[in-house]
């Protein structure tokens, strides 16, 4: 359940252009067509599925505070390394890039041909480094929601990149202002769509906060359901694997 | 200009311009647009972005005829995580709160498109002065953008300025709100920095219409 909850959260409400304009130079540099647009983003999820999760491993065990002490003994408890953080992961997701691109070109040579010359680029992506920032400012608990939030990141601005290259090429056609074309307008389109992406806010949330004496009562409320609900969930995946 | 000849000179004041890393060069974009919903962040961002694009610079252009080219962007991405890395440390020693404020933004400097992309345009050709001077030019550059989006932002979104109240006080009703003026909340949410950065480009290419996109 929390996996559906983080994968849906990490797409559309924090989602990685409109909430956080996280890859904001390549999203605009390389959003002039469709084509381009899907080999980047495809590129990105790849690599966010890889990275998330390696620098997940990192920072539980060698960054955190303390966390040389879970494997190496007490004497090393007391380290903390968190300062390294910046480092350890730019340099992760550097050579993780330069492997997967030897390991695609390898084994998949036509996705090495489509999505090839942007897997360089996408190690000065912000949106990757964003990605492990993100996951160790908000305690991403274990390493499958990690996976789950580098690929849930990954879609989001996979969407995002497809969406403002499908409008760029239908602007060509519409009498812009001629100091807007181009740069101009782009941005102000996305302004537009990072509001309606806000709309997304309230969809785990449920909306408006319950006033204080309802509050009680409806949570109770809430377990009950929610147990039902899982009871529920747990026969009907009982009756699908049998 | 006695110090600086006429070509150097230019190296500093195109970038604040007709050349702007933000607006003509799109680059630097992500941290731009999501720190300035206050001025006092946005100007620390850019003197972040001044100390680390300057001494990067000159050290990247110091290194420029060792670095095999293979390899140059894992050693740049390492030579700036370590100037990031002492900004941080910086910052949370003298300025905590700011520092929270900041969050995972400061550690994005380093995929900051400016800063590679002045290692790449800029210091790997030429010497470290000229680099040094490139460097501090674009930082200004993206320092102005920065500050007049955060200036914009923060006034008409909780009508203060660094935290001052300039417009008089919201709930005691003195100063504008006296007459029916209210903040514009909107401005605080981030589309609206993207807005802002919208018309600051559309403003510049008015003016200058040169610059205008076919």
């Amino acid at each position: 359940m929390e996996h559906i909850e983080l994968f849906f959260k990490s797409i559309f409400i924090d989602n990685m252009v409109f909430a956080t304009f996280l890859g904001m130079c390549s999203y605009l540099a390389v959003s002039k067509k469709v084509s381009t647009a899907v080999g980047l983003g495809a590129a990105v999820i790849f690599v966010l599925a890889v990275t998330v999760p390696v620098n997940w491993l990192l920072d539980q065990y060698l960054l955190q505070p303390g966390a040389l002490g879970t494997w190496l003994g007490d004497e090393y408890a007391d380290y903390d390394l968190s300062f390294l953080s910046f480092i350890m992961f730019i340099a992760t997701i550097a050579t993780m890039v330069q492997l997967v691109e030897i390991i695609v070109e390898k084994f998949a040579p036509a996705l090495y041909n489509s999505l090839g010359i942007f897997l360089p680029l996408i190690a000065v992506n912000c949106a990757i480094l964003g990605g492990s920032l993100f996951m160790q400012s908000r305690e991403i608990p274990t390493l499958g929601l990690s996976l789950t939030y580098g690929i849930g990141s990954g879609i989001g601005w996979f969407l995002a990149i497809l969406a403002i290259a499908a409008i760029r090429e239908k602007i060509r056609y519409s009498s812009v202002p001629p100091a807007l074309r181009g740069l101009g307008i782009t941005f102000i389109i996305t302004g537009l769509m990072a509001i309606g992406f806000m709309s997304f806010g309230g969809m785990l949330t449920g909306g408006e906060e319950p006033a204080d004496d309802k509050k009680e009562t409806k949570a109770k409320v809430e377990v009950i359901q929610k147990k039902e609900l899982e009871k529920e969930l747990a026969n009907n995946t009982k009756k699908i694997t049998e | 200009m006695g110090l600086l000849s006429k070509k150097d000179a230019a190296l500093i004041t195109d970038p604040l311009a007709d050349n702007n890393p933000i607006t003509i060069q799109v680059l630097g974009i992500c941290s731009a647009l999501a720190i300035t919903a206050e001025l006092k962040a946005s100007i620390v961002m850019s003197i972040s972005v001044l100390f680390v694009l300057g001494i990067g610079n000159v050290v990247i252009s110091l290194l420029r005829n060792i670095i095999p080219s293979k390899i140059r962007i894992i050693v740049q991405l390492i030579v700036v995580a370590a100037l990031v890395i002492i900004v941080d440390l910086v910052l949370k020693a003298f300025a905590y709160e700011l520092s929270k404020t900041l969050s995972v933004f400061v550690g994005l400097i380093i995929t900051n498109c400016i800063i590679m992309g002045r290692f790449e345009a800029f210091a790997l050709g030429n010497g470290p002065w000229k680099s040094f001077l490139d460097g501090i030019g674009n930082a200004l550059g993206y320092g102005v953008i920065l500050i007049a989006v955060g200036f914009f932002r923060e006034l008409l979104g909780s009508g203060t300025l660094l935290g001052f109240k300039v417009l008089g006080d919201p709930i005691e009703k003195t100063g504008l709100y006296a007459i029916g003026y209210e903040n514009n909340g909107f401005m605080l949410l981030s589309p609206m920095a993207l807005i802002v950065v919208g018309i600051i480009i559309w403003i510049q290419r008015t003016k200058n219409p040169a610059l205008i996109e076919d």
